[in-house]
C-alpha cells in the first residue's frame, strides 16, 4: 500500500510541477497547434497551381484544344506565353516557372492527317521530386486527351489501357499520410520535453538529493516520474487524433483499441527514453540539448516524410532502434487501412521492449550517476 | 592617464581583446567547436543517407491468372526495370494480401483473358491497385509503372509493325538534374537547414554563457562599447561558422557527389551574407533570453522546424496556403534554399542569386537594427 | 545610448575641482519586477561615500547591496534619483563613469577556461592599457596578489581564494579611482580574506584608491572606515564602526556558567525580561540589553559582567525591534525516549576518500558524532564539506573507507533506515513553483505520513515556523528567510533522529541565523544528533564539537574550546575561532 501512497505523492507533485510553471504549461499547449497547423498545411507533397509557360508555334485548333486541357487541370496555371526560343532559358532559370510547354510549327497539321504529333515539356528538375510529379500531371492530362481526341476521329485506342485505383487513400493526398504521422511526432516532442527535463530539473535545483535521501525506492521515484509524461501524452495524443479527424477529415478506419494500445507502448518508449536522457543530463541544458538530438535523428529515420525502403541498408537497420518508426506504421495502418491488433503485433512488442529497456537503466541511472 | 590609449588605437585594442579571448575560449571549450563542426557532419551524414525521394525496387505483385506469351513479354518489362521487384501471384486475394500486410507496395493485375483481348485489339484492361497511404510515393510508383508500360506498348506495335494510334506524345527535357537524383536537390536545402541552426546556436548560447557565468557584468563595467562587443563576438563566430559551411559544401560535393555548375565565389559570398543572417538571429535571441537554455531553446524552434518546413527544402512552396506562403517570406532559410539549389545544380543565375541575396541583406540590416536597439550596456 | 569619447570627458572631470565625494546617490529608487511582484530594491536612498576610504556597504541578502553597486557602476538605471559618480552622472554618463570605476562583481568576472596571464591581457585590452606600460604593472599586480608562479594556470583551476584576487588584479589593470568590490570575501577561507583586506588597505594608502564593498560578515565593518547600513532598500545608518559600537556602550554583558551546558544557559537568557539578545560567544554567552538602564538579569551559578561593545551588536540592536518574549520557537519534537549512553556513535566515518578524476576532493577524513550532538563540518568552499556530506547521505560513493550513520551505509541501505534522517540541501531546495502546503504535503507524503497524522503535522510546521501566511504562495517566490525556515520545516515532518543541514544559513540575515540556531538548539536538547556545514567561523562556536577543513582534509578537530586552546598567547587570551583558523594554515604552510 505504502508504495501506491508513494508514487500518487510523487505523481501529484510532478503534475502540479508541470502545470504550474507558465513556460512548461506552454510547450504543452503552444508549439503542438501552431506545429499542428503549419505540419498540416505547409507539409504536402501534392502540386496545386504549378507555374506553366507555353510556347506554341502553332495556330491550329487542336493545339489550341491541348492548352485549353492544361488549363483546365487544377494542378497547372499558365503565367506566360513564350514567343521565342531564346526566352525559354530565363524562364526556367530564374524559377519563375517550373516547366514549358513547347508544341512545335506543324503540330495540328499532323494531327489532322492522323500522324503522331510530339509535343515538348521543359521542367525544371532543381527539385527532382516535384518535377516528377509535374510531368506526371502532364502525362495524364495528354493521354486524357488523347483518349478523347481518338474516340471523336473514331480511330481505335491502343490494344490495352491501365485501369489504375488506389487503395485506401483514392485521391492520394498526401495530407492523409502526413497528419497521422504528426499525432506520432507531436506525442514523441512533448513527452520527450517533459520527461527529459524532469531529473535534471531537480538536479539544478538540488531537490533530486532530497528525493533520494527520502525512503522512496528508486522504482517509486521511477514509476512516479513517468507516470505524468503518460498521461499528459495520452492526453495531447487523444487531442490530436481529434483533430486529425474533425478538423482535417481524416478517416479513422481501424478500431481505437489497436490505436490506443499503440499509443500506450509507444508512451512506455518515448517516456523511458525521455527519463535516460534525463538522468544522464546534469543540467536543464544537457536534458534539451539531449532530447533534441534523439529527437531529430529519430523523426528523419522514422519514416515520417520519406520512406524508410528507400534509405541505405545500413540505415534501414538503425531505423528499428527507433520507436516512432513502429508507431507511425501503427497509425498510418489505424487510420487509414484499418488494420487490427494481430496485424500490428510485430509493431507492439519492439515499443515495448524498447520502453522496458529503457526505463530499467534509466532506474538505475537514478542513483549511479553522480557527478 | 599616460599608459592609456584613447581614440582609434582604444577601440582597436578592445576589439582585438575581444576576439582574441573569444578565440581562446573556442579553442578550450569543445561545445562550440561541436556546434561549428560535429553537428552539421553528422546531421548533414544523416540526413544526406536518410532522407530520400527515390524510389528504387519497389515491391510489386504481379498477378497473372493465365500466363501467355503476351503476359510474358509484360512482366518481363517490369522484371527488367530498375524500378521494381516484382513477386508473382496467381490469384488475386493472396496479391490483396500481400498488399495489405505491406509485403508489397502496388499490383499489377493481368486477368485471364488479357490475352485473348489483347490480339483481338480489344482494348483490354490492366488493373493496378497501389497503396496510396504514401501519396507521394504511390503517385511515383504509378509513374513508374505507367512508363513500364508504355515502353512496352511502344515496343510490342514496333515488333508488329503497325503504327500505334497515339495522336500525341510527349517528349520531355529536364533540365539541371536528368537523372532526377533527390539527393542533387535535398543536400544542397540540407546545408541550408543545417547552418541556420548551428548559426544560431553558435551565437546563441556563446553571448547567454557570458551573462549565466556573470562575465558579462564584469565586461560592462569596461571602457567597451556595446558595438565593440557585438562586433568582437560576431568575428569569431563568423569565421567558425564558414568553416562549419565549408566542411558541409565539401561534403555535399565529394560525399554525396551533387554537381556543384555555379561558381565558389558566388557560393562563398552568398553563404557570407546568410550566417551573418544567422549569427544574427542567435545574437538577439540571446541578448533577449539571457540564459543558455532558454536561448537554446528558442534557437531550436525558431530556426530548425520553419527552416526544415517552410524553406521549400523539401515542401514545395507555391503548392502551400497563400497564408503559409505569407510566412515563408520571414524565413531567411527560404532565400538561401533558393540560391543553393540553384548554385549546385543550375550555375550562376545572376537574377535569381541577386534577387534572394537582396532579401538577405534586408533581414541582415533588420536584425542589425533590432540587435543595436536592444543590446543596451545595461543589466536590466 | 552615448558615445561620449572617455577622453573628452575625462577632462571635463578635472575641470570640476574640488570633488566632495566620491560617490553620492540623491533619492535613488529603484524596483524589479519578478514573478508579477514587484520587489524594491532600493526606496529612496540617500548617501555619500568619502575619498580615500574603504566604505562598507553591509547588510543581510537582498537588502539591495549589489542593486546599489550596480547602480553605481552604470549598469543599471534607477526609477528615480541622481547618481554622481565622481562627480560624473551615471545616470547620463555611464561609460564615462566606467573608465574610471573598477567594479568587481560577485562571481569575479573571470574567464574560467582562459589562463591568469590572458585574463590579464584581455582586461588589459579593455582599459586600453599601453603594451608599453603593461609588464610593469603586471609584475606590480602579480606581485601584490601572490599569482606569480600561476600566471599559466587556467582561471578554473584556482581556488576560490586565489580566483578573488585574480579579480580583484583584473579591475586594476588601469588603475580606477573608485573601486567598487561586491561581496568579495563570500565563501572565501579566512586566510584569504585577510590577505584581500591588507590588498585593499594598502591601495587606500598609498594610491589614495576610494573603495566601497559590500559584505555579509559584520566583523569585516569594523575594517571599514565608515559603515553603511542597509536594510530591505533603505539605509538605517551610516557612520565610523566605532560610533556604532559606541551607542551600545552599557548594554552589551558577557555571561559564564562554570558548569552545564553553554546552549542551556543561552535559552534561559533569550527568554529572560530585558535582553534583546543572547548569543553564544567562544565560550561564554553575549547578552544585548533593551537599554542601559535595563538590570542585568541575575542567575545563579553563572557570573555576568560588562563587556566592551562591538559592530555586531549596533547591528542586531538596529535590526531587532522590540523583544518577541515567550514566542514558541521551540519546534515541539515528540520524541521517542533515547536510552542510550552518552557515547553511543551514531555517525562514524573512516579513512573515507573520494577522487574526481585524479583530483582528490575528500582525502583520508575520520570522525565520529554521538546522540544528541550538535557537530559542525566547517571550511571555505571547496574544502570538501559538501562532498563530505553527500558520501555520509548515501549520495555519493566513497572511493575508500568505511562509513555508518545510525548503523548503515545509507548508499545501500534500506529505504527504512533512510526514513530516520532528515536533509535539508544546500539553498533550500524545494520545488519553487509548487505552493508552501504542497512541498509539505509532499514531503510529509514521501515519509509515509498519512490522513490525520499528515494534517497535524502540517499544521504543526504552520505554526512552529511561521509559515501560515505564506501558505498559498509559491516557496520560489518568498523571501530568503521563509524558504530556509521551509526547507527546514520538511526536513523535519517525519521527526528524524539525525539531521543532516547543509550550509543552512548561508545568505540568511543574522536575525534569521539566530532563530535557526535556536531552533537547532532546541532539537539537539530533545536528543536528535545534528550534523551541520558551514562556513561562517563564528557559528564554530554553537556546535558541540566539530573539525575544521581544508583542501579535502582535516585541519583540527575537537571541542571549540579544544580546538582554540593552544593559540591562547599572553597578547590574545581568547583568539578567536577566525583568528585560530589562521593561526592553523600558517602553522601548517611553516611546517609542510
Amino acid at each position: 500500500m505504502s508504495i501506491l501512497h508513494h508514487i500518487f505523492a510523487l505523481a501529484t507533485k510532478e503534475f502540479l510541477a508541470v502545470l504550474r510553471d507558465r513556460r512548461s504549461r506552454f510547450v504543452l499547449i503552444g508549439p503542438p497547434i501552431i506545429q499542428l497547423l503549419i505540419f498540416g498545411y505547409a507539409a504536402t507533397f501534392d502540386l496545386n497551381n504549378i507555374p506553366l509557360g507555353i510556347y506554341n508555334e502553332d495556330n491550329g485548333a487542336a493545339s489550341r484544344e491541348l492548352i485549353s486541357h492544361f488549363r483546365g487541370s487544377p494542378h497547372f496555371q499558365i503565367i506566360k506565353r513564350v514567343e521565342r526560343d531564346a526566352e525559354i532559358t530565363p524562364l526556367i532559370d530564374g524559377r519563375q516557372t517550373l516547366m514549358v510547354l513547347h508544341v512545335g510549327p506543324r503540330f495540328s497539321a499532323k494531327m489532322e492527317r492522323g500522324d503522331t504529333a510530339p509535343v515538348q515539356v521543359i521542367v525544371d528538375g532543381r527539385n527532382s521530386n516535384t518535377a516528377m510529379l509535374a510531368l506526371n500531371y502532364a502525362r495524364s492530362i495528354v493521354l486524357d486527351f488523347n483518349r478523347k481526341w481518338s474516340g471523336r476521329k473514331g480511330q481505335a485506342g491502343p490494344p490495352a489501357h491501365l485501369q489504375v485505383r488506389a487503395w485506401f487513400n483514392s485521391n492520394l493526398e498526401s495530407r492523409w499520410f502526413i497528419i497521422p504521422g504528426i499525432v506520432g511526432l507531436l506525442t514523441l516532442v512533448v513527452t520527450l520535453v517533459i520527461t527529459a527535463l524532469s531529473v535534471a530539473r531537480e538536479r539544478e535545483a538540488d531537490t533530486f538529493d532530497q528525493l533520494l535521501v527520502t525512503p522512496l525506492r528508486p522504482t517509486e521515484i521511477l514509476i512516479g516520474k513517468a507516470l505524468p509524461g503518460m498521461v499528459i501524452g495520452i492526453i495531447e495524443g487523444s487531442f490530436i487524433i481529434l483533430v486529425a479527424v474533425v478538423w482535417f477529415d481524416i478517416p479513422l478506419r481501424g478500431n481505437l483499441g489497436a490505436l490506443y494500445l499503440g499509443l500506450f507502448l509507444f508512451l512506455l518508449s518515448a517516456v523511458g527514453v525521455g527519463l535516460m536522457i534525463s538522468s544522464l543530463a546534469i543540467t536543464q541544458q544537457q536534458g534539451l540539448l539531449g532530447a533534441f538530438l534523439f529527437l531529430v535523428p529519430a523523426v528523419i529515420l522514422s519514416g515520417f516524410a520519406t520512406p524508410i525502403a528507400n534509405m541505405p541498408q545500413v540505415v534501414q537497420t538503425l531505423t528499428y532502434l527507433d520507436p516512432l518508426r513502429y508507431f507511425l506504421i501503427v497509425l498510418r495502418g489505424v487510420f487509414l487501412e484499418g488494420s487490427s491488433i494481430e496485424l500490428l503485433t510485430d509493431q507492439y512488442w519492439p515499443m515495448a521492449l524498447i520502453g522496458l529497456c529503457s526505463l530499467a537503466l534509466a532506474g538505475w541511472l537514478f542513483r549511479h550517476r553522480m557527478y | 592617464m599616460s599608459c592609456q590609449v584613447s581614440g582609434f588605437h582604444a577601440t582597436h585594442m578592445r576589439l582585438r581583446g575581444m576576439i582574441r579571448k573569444e578565440w581562446l575560449q573556442i579553442l578550450r571549450d569543445p561545445s562550440s567547436l561541436a556546434i561549428a563542426f560535429i553537428l552539421p557532419l553528422v546531421l548533414l551524414l544523416l540526413f544526406g543517407y536518410g532522407v530520400s525521394l527515390d524510389a528504387r525496387h519497389i515491391p510489386l505483385a504481379l498477378v497473372v491468372e493465365q500466363p501467355d506469351a503476351q503476359t510474358a513479354s509484360l512482366t518481363g518489362a517490369f522484371e527488367r526495370s530498375d524500378y521494381f521487384t516484382p513477386t508473382r501471384f496467381s490469384n488475386i486475394q493472396a496479391a490483396q494480401l500481400a498488399l495489405k500486410t505491406h509485403q508489397v507496395d502496388g499490383i499489377v493485375w493481368l486477368r485471364n483473358n488479357f490475352g485473348c483481348c489483347l490480339l483481338a485489339g480489344d482494348n483490354a484492361a490492366i488493373g493496378v491497385i497501389v497503396n496510396g497511404v504514401n501519396a507521394n510515393q504511390a503517385r511515383i510508383t504509378e509513374g513508374y509503372i505507367q512508363g513500364v508500360w508504355q515502353t512496352w506498348l511502344q515496343n510490342q506495335s514496333n515488333a508488329e509493325g503497325r503504327d500505334l494510334p497515339i495522336p500525341v506524345t510527349l517528349e520531355h527535357r529536364i533540365w539541371f538534374n536528368p537523372a532526377m537524383r533527390s539527393q542533387d536537390f535535398l543536400i544542397p536545402g540540407l546545408i541550408a537547414v543545417i547552418m541556420t541552426l548551428t548559426g544560431a546556436l553558435l551565437t546563441a548560447m556563446v553571448v547567454a554563457r557570458e551573462w549565466e557565468r556573470g562575465t558579462m557584468e564584469a565586461l560592462m563595467v569596461t571602457p567597451i562599447r556595446i558595438w565593440e562587443i557585438l562586433i568582437g563576438k560576431l568575428i569569431p563566430y563568423f569565421v567558425l561558422g564558414m568553416g562549419g559551411m565549408l566542411l558541409t559544401v565539401a561534403m555535399a560535393r565529394w560525399q554525396f557527389d551533387v554537381p556543384l555548375r555555379g561558381s565558389f565565389w558566388t557560393l562563398l559570398g552568398s553563404s557570407a551574407l546568410f550566417m551573418l543572417v544567422a549569427l544574427g538571429m542567435g545574437l538577439l535571441i540571446s541578448i533577449l533570453a539571457k540564459s543558455q537554455f532558454v536561448a537554446g531553446q528558442v534557437a531550436i524552434i525558431v530556426t530548425f522546424l520553419p527552416a526544415f518546413l517552410l524553406s521549400g527544402f523539401i515542401f514545395d512552396i507555391s503548392s502551400m496556403p497563400t497564408a503559409v506562403q505569407a510566412i515563408t517570406h520571414l524565413v531567411p532559410a527560404r532565400y538561401f534554399v533558393a540560391i543553393l539549389q540553384t548554385l549546385f545544380l543550375a550555375g550562376d543565375i545572376w537574377p535569381l542569386v541577386l534577387a534572394n541575396s537582396s532579401a538577405l541583406l534586408l533581414i541582415s540590416l533588420i536584425f542589425l537594427v533590432l540587435i543595436k536597439y536592444k543590446a543596451r550596456k545595461r543589466l536590466d | 545610448m552615448h558615445w561620449l569619447h572617455p577622453l573628452a570627458v575625462m577632462s571635463e572631470v578635472e575641470k570640476q575641482v574640488p570633488e566632495e565625494h566620491a560617490l553620492s546617490l540623491r533619492e535613488v529608487s529603484r524596483t524589479f519586477y519578478s514573478g508579477g511582484h514587484k520587489i524594491t530594491a532600493l526606496d529612496k536612498v540617500d548617501l555619500t561615500i568619502p575619498f580615500g576610504k574603504v566604505t562598507g556597504l553591509i547588510g543581510p541578502d537582498g537588502a539591495g547591496k549589489t542593486t546599489l553597486m550596480r547602480l553605481a557602476a552604470g549598469l543599471l538605471l534607477p526609477d528615480a534619483g541622481r547618481i554622481q559618480v565622481l562627480c560624473i552622472d551615471a545616470v547620463a554618463n555611464p561609460l564615462a563613469v566606467q573608465s574610471v570605476v573598477g567594479y568587481m562583481p560577485q562571481r569575479f568576472g573571470l574567464y574560467e577556461d582562459l589562463t591568469v596571464q590572458e585574463n590579464l591581457d584581455f582586461y588589459a585590452d579593455l582599459h586600453g592599457v599601453t603594451e608599453k606600460s603593461r609588464p610593469d604593472r603586471y609584475r606590480e599586480l602579480l606581485h601584490m596578489t601572490g599569482l606569480g608562479p600561476f600566471t599559466s594556470r587556467l582561471a578554473g583551476r584556482l581556488s576560490g581564494g586565489m580566483k578573488q584576487k585574480l579579480g580583484l588584479a583584473c579591475t586594476l589593470v588601469s588603475p580606477p579611482r573608485l573601486l567598487i568590490l561586491d561581496e568579495p570575501t563570500a565563501g572565501v577561507d579566512p586566510v584569504s580574506r585577510r590577505e584581500l583586506w591588507s590588498i585593499v588597505d594598502n591601495l587606500v594608502k598609498a594610491e589614495g584608491m576610494s573603495v566601497l564593498l559590500s559584505t555579509a560578515y559584520l566583523d569585516e565593518a569594523e575594517r571599514c572606515a565608515e559603515a553603511i547600513l542597509l536594510h530591505e532598500g533603505k539605509i538605517v545608518a551610516q557612520g565610523a564602526p566605532a560610533d556604532f559600537s559606541e551607542t551600545m556602550r552599557g548594554r552589551v554583558f558577557l555571561a559564564s556558567q562554570e558548569t552545564g551546558n553553554k546552549r542551556h544557559l543561552q535559552s534561559l537568557l533569550t527568554f529572560t525580561p530585558g535582553v534583546l539578545d543572547a548569543l553564544i560567544d567562544g565560550e561564554r554567552i553575549r547578552l544585548i540589553m533593551e537599554s542601559p538602564d535595563t538590570p542585568v538579569p541575575q542567575l545563579d551559578g553563572s557570573t555576568i559582567e560588562p563587556a566592551p561593545p562591538r559592530f555586531e551588536d549596533a547591528f542586531i540592536a538596529a535590526l531587532k525591534g522590540k523583544p518577541q518574549a515567550g514566542r514558541p520557537l521551540a519546534p515541539a519534537i515528540q520524541h521517542q525516549s533515547t536510552s542510550c549512553a552518552e557515547d553511543d556513535l551514531v555517525i562514524t566515518i573512516e579513512n573515507v576518500a573520494r577522487k574526481f578524476g585524479d583530483f582528490y576532493a575528500v582525502r583520508d577524513i575520520s570522525f565520529s558524532v554521538r546522540r544528541g550532538e550538535i557537530f559542525g563540518l566547517l571550511g571555505a568552499n571547496g574544502a570538501g564539506k559538501s562532498t563530505t556530506f553527500r558520501m555520509l547521505c548515501g549520495l555519493l560513493p566513497v572511493s575508500a573507507g568505511r562509513l555508518s550513520v545510525a548503523g548503515h551505509d545509507l548508499r545501500h541501505a534500506a529505504a527504512r533506515a533512510r526514513g530516520r534522517i532528515g536533509y535539508m540541501a544546500q539553498r533550500f531546495s524545494l520545488y519553487s513553483n509548487l505552493t508552501v502546503l504542497q512541498n509539505l504535503h509532499f514531503f510529509a507524503s514521501t515519509y509515509g505520513l498519512r490522513n490525520h497524522h499528515r494534517q497535524e503535522r502540517i499544521r504543526w510546521a504552520l505554526d512552529a515556523f511561521e509559515l501560515a501566511p505564506y501558505g498559498q504562495s509559491n516557496s520560489g517566490e518568498m523571501p530568503l528567510g521563509f524558504k530556509q525556515r521551509l526547507a527546514f520545516a520538511c526536513a523535519l515532518m517525519h521527526e528524524p533522529d539525525i539531521l543532516f543541514l547543509d550550509e543552512p544559513t548561508s545568505g540568511v540575515d543574522p536575525l534569521a541565523r539566530r532563530e535557526f540556531w535556536q531552533r537547532t538548539n532546541t532539537l539537539a536538547n530533545a536528543g536528535v544528533t545534528v550534523l551541520i556545514t558551514t562556513h561562517f567561523m563564528d557559528e564554530a562556536n554553537y556546535c558541540d564539537r566539530l573539525v575544521i577543513m581544508a583542501d579535502g582534509g582535516i585541519l583540527t578537530q575537537g571541542t571549540p574550546k579544544e580546538i582554540k586552546t593552544p593559540f591562547c598567547t599572553p597578547e590574545a587570551p581568547e583568539p578567536n575561532m577566525e583568528e585560530t583558523f589562521i593561526a592553523l594554515i600558517e602553522g601548517r604552510e611553516q611546517t609542510p
